[in-house]
């Protein structure tokens, strides 16, 4: 999933100062799973807002809704009969629903309410950890499954580097070597031999270098 | 500010902290009436969204009571609470209402005394606080709709 | 030959090769760089010039190296991935070569986090064994990494770092066998303290001839205190410093503790000497490259032979 942070209140109420009815906007997919921008948060988030300006003896209208999905524009048109009785939309999904409100409403100005952090998997309750990046071109084949791109610290596609200790990476003792995990997979499916093939330098176009990325799908498009 | 009756919500799991505060009642003792206490199936069904809607709404103070530790009915419902409501003294720091207002309390069924005695701490200590600052701004301005 | 290097030169006539290294000044002051150089010149065959070391700003090992260069030295010019696209690597390559350096050590980095810009972009837009073979491919094909030919190209005598002593153990001589694979001419490893695994490792390289695909120079570092022992210790990932080692540094007086260093470090040289497929040493004195010729003397390596 897609993981986010709320933003630090201080700033989401600067965003908010100049307008009196805010709309905040919740997305029902991966916000919702990692506790960052689903009804929950919205609803919370509309509290804390609403008091801090309470304190300074203003009034903020606050509306809630939360979409099914903000980074679909069928979804976004739900937003229509709600924005016109508003002076800005907050958005608590990622950077992508942020921006196909901003698409959608020309005239409304729009603002995150989290930080987009990484695509990651669950690692326990309240833990997310990055486990791609997306790049374009997946190495996962080569590498027992392990992602030698979103989690070694410097990226090595021919690990570990001498800083690997104990299993851990030199940066912290609170993150995995990752060659480590590749190696110890390797061995366990009896792979060892895939360690020693050079994975080659990385066109790294797929993953951005080559400018922004779109997907088509002839048979789907319109 | 001398007359002032802060109003404090007191979010009480059934089983043990809820049993607590009849017991303090059965054995006749004297604790503010200042708590406004809600019957719970379990602190740790106590949702973020409870707490901050007592304060919005009002509340100078909210006391979430939950069992013993180890005493739990569904087992981790009390340390569930203890540590959401540290995540939302934090909140509270942000929005720039005093985390204290908020009190963790962990209670016995038979402790009708503490109950009473923490009742009264928890009294006393909001008393000094102050009304919550929210509330000192909305009923100023109540008063200047007058 | 694959190049005009000495130490190629040097390691191809047999005898036991010895380089060091200069850290490069935190500023412009070039005569920094040259007053280590003349420390240096004649005592060594070749000095490495760091690049960035400990992800802290320096003067540029590709500058520093021209200093070098200049004063009669033959400088190694260290490149990190960490810093540097591939274009501005293979661009410095070029540069630094017109000056007539010719030797390089291919390296990842330490990560940005320990040093003073914590918030820089971390490059790695290529590994270390990807570097070593884009740097072969240049010298020996004459093409740039994405293809195009070279006028003029190149010839670097290519080096890389190896750590005996990082985890999996069992790794460490297969990523030199990758490196090797990639085309690496020779090698300096990580500060060794723990001869006993640095033999052990070597037991393994020579059990896959990776000793007679590349020159190993075993690396050494003198300590100047027991707390930069215990500091090497505890602090510097992947560092293998024994208790004993520890316990003889803090068992002397601190005036005596620099010379003990010393003569650990010239020691663990005559020790080091008798293990097959040791092909030379490279002392890295941080910080104290004036004691590099005595080392080196004491240590019996020298005089430096003439190599032409």
């Amino acid at each position: 999933m897609i993981t986010a942070e709320r933003k630090p209140l201080e700033e989401l109420i600067e965003y908010v100062r100049p307008y009196d009815r805010i709309l905040l906007v919740g997305c029902n997919e991966c916000v919702t799973v990692c506790a960052a921008g689903g009804r929950k948060e919205v609803g919370l988030l509309a509290s804390a807002l609403k008091m801090a300006f309470a304190k300074e003896g203003k009034t903020i209208d606050i509306k809630e809704l939360t979409l099914e999905r903000q980074c679909d524009p069928e979804y976004i048109e739900e937003l229509v009969p709600h924005i016109e009785d508003v002076d800005a939309v907050m958005s608590m999904a990622c950077g992508c629903g942020v921006q196909e409100i901003a698409k959608r409403f020309k005239n409304i100005p729009v603002f995150p309410a989290v930080n987009t952090k990484f695509m990651g998997a669950s690692e326990q309750q309240g833990i997310w950890a990055e486990r791609c990046q997306g790049c374009g071109d997946c190495l996962l084949g080569l590498t027992g499954g392990i992602c030698p791109i979103a989690r070694c610290s410097k990226h090595l596609m021919n690990g570990p580097c001498g800083g690997s200790t104990n299993g851990k990476c030199e940066i912290s003792p609170d993150v995995d070597c990752v060659w480590q995990l590749i190696w110890d997979r390797l061995k366990a499916l009896g792979m060892e031999d895939r360690y020693e093939e050079i994975i080659p330098a990385k066109d790294w176009r797929t993953a951005g270098g080559g400018g922004p990325r779109k997907i088509i799908r002839e048979d789907l498009a319109e | 500010m001398e007359n002032f009756e802060p109003i404090i919500v007191a979010f009480c799991c059934q089983y043990c902290p809820y049993t607590a505060a009849d017991t303090a009642g059965t054995q006749r003792l004297c604790y503010p009436a200042n708590l406004k206490i809600i019957r719970v199936p379990c602190a740790g069904k106590v949702d973020a969204m409870h707490i901050l809607k007592a304060f919005e709404k009002g509340a100078d103070g909210v006391v979430v009571a939950a069992c013993l530790e180890g005493d739990c009915h569904f087992e981790t419902g009390n340390i569930k609470a203890a540590r959401r409501v540290s995540y939302i003294k934090k909140l509270m720091e942000e929005i720039g209402v005093e985390g204290e207002r908020l009190e963790m309390v962990m209670l016995s069924a038979g402790m009708g005394d503490r109950f009473a005695e923490m009742a009264t701490e928890v009294t006393e200590k909001i008393r000094k606080l102050g009304p919550s600052p929210i509330n000192l701004n909305t009923s100023s301005q109540k008063q200047e709709a007058c | 030959m694959k190049t005009e290097s000495v130490l190629e030169k040097v390691l191809a006539s047999g005898n036991l090769a010895v380089t060091s290294e200069c850290g490069p000044p935190r500023g412009t002051n070039a005569e920094i760089i040259k007053a280590k150089g003349e420390l240096l010149k004649g005592k060594v065959d070749a000095v490495n010039v760091t690049d960035n070391q400990t992800a802290m700003v320096r003067m540029s090992s590709f500058a520093a190296n021209v200093f070098l260069k200049q004063a009669g030295l033959n400088p190694i010019l260290q490149m990190v991935t960490r810093d540097r696209n591939r274009l501005a690597m293979q661009a410095d390559i070029l540069g630094a070569y017109a000056h007539g350096i010719n030797t390089m050590l291919c390296l990842s980095g330490d990560h940005p986090s320990f040093g003073d810009h914590p918030m820089a972009a971390n490059v790695h837009d290529i590994d270390s064994v990807q570097f070593i073979q884009m740097v072969k491919k240049m010298r020996d094909e004459g093409k740039f990494q994405g293809g195009a030919d070279i006028d003029n190209p190149p010839k670097m005598f290519i080096g890389a770092a190896a750590n005996p002593f990082a985890d999996p153990f069992e790794l460490r001589v297969a990523r030199l066998a990758k490196k090797v694979a990639a085309g690496v001419d020779f090698i300096q490893t990580q500060c060794i303290y723990n001869l006993d695994k640095f033999e052990k490792w070597m037991e393994g390289v020579r059990a896959r001839g990776l000793h007679e695909k590349c020159y190993i120079l075993a690396g050494v570092t003198p300590m100047k205190s027991a707390g930069m022992a215990r500091y090497m210790k505890n602090k510097v990932p992947g560092m293998d410093v024994p208790d004993e080692v520890v316990k003889r540094m803090a068992g002397v007086p601190k005036e005596k503790m620099a010379d003990e260093g010393i003569d650990i470090c010239v020691e663990s040289i005559q020790r080091l000497k008798e293990v097959e497929g040791v092909a030379g040493f490279h002392i890295m004195a941080i910080e104290w490259e004036k004691k590099v010729p005595e080392i080196v003397e004491r240590a019996g390596l020298l005089p430096r032979p003439t190599v032409s």
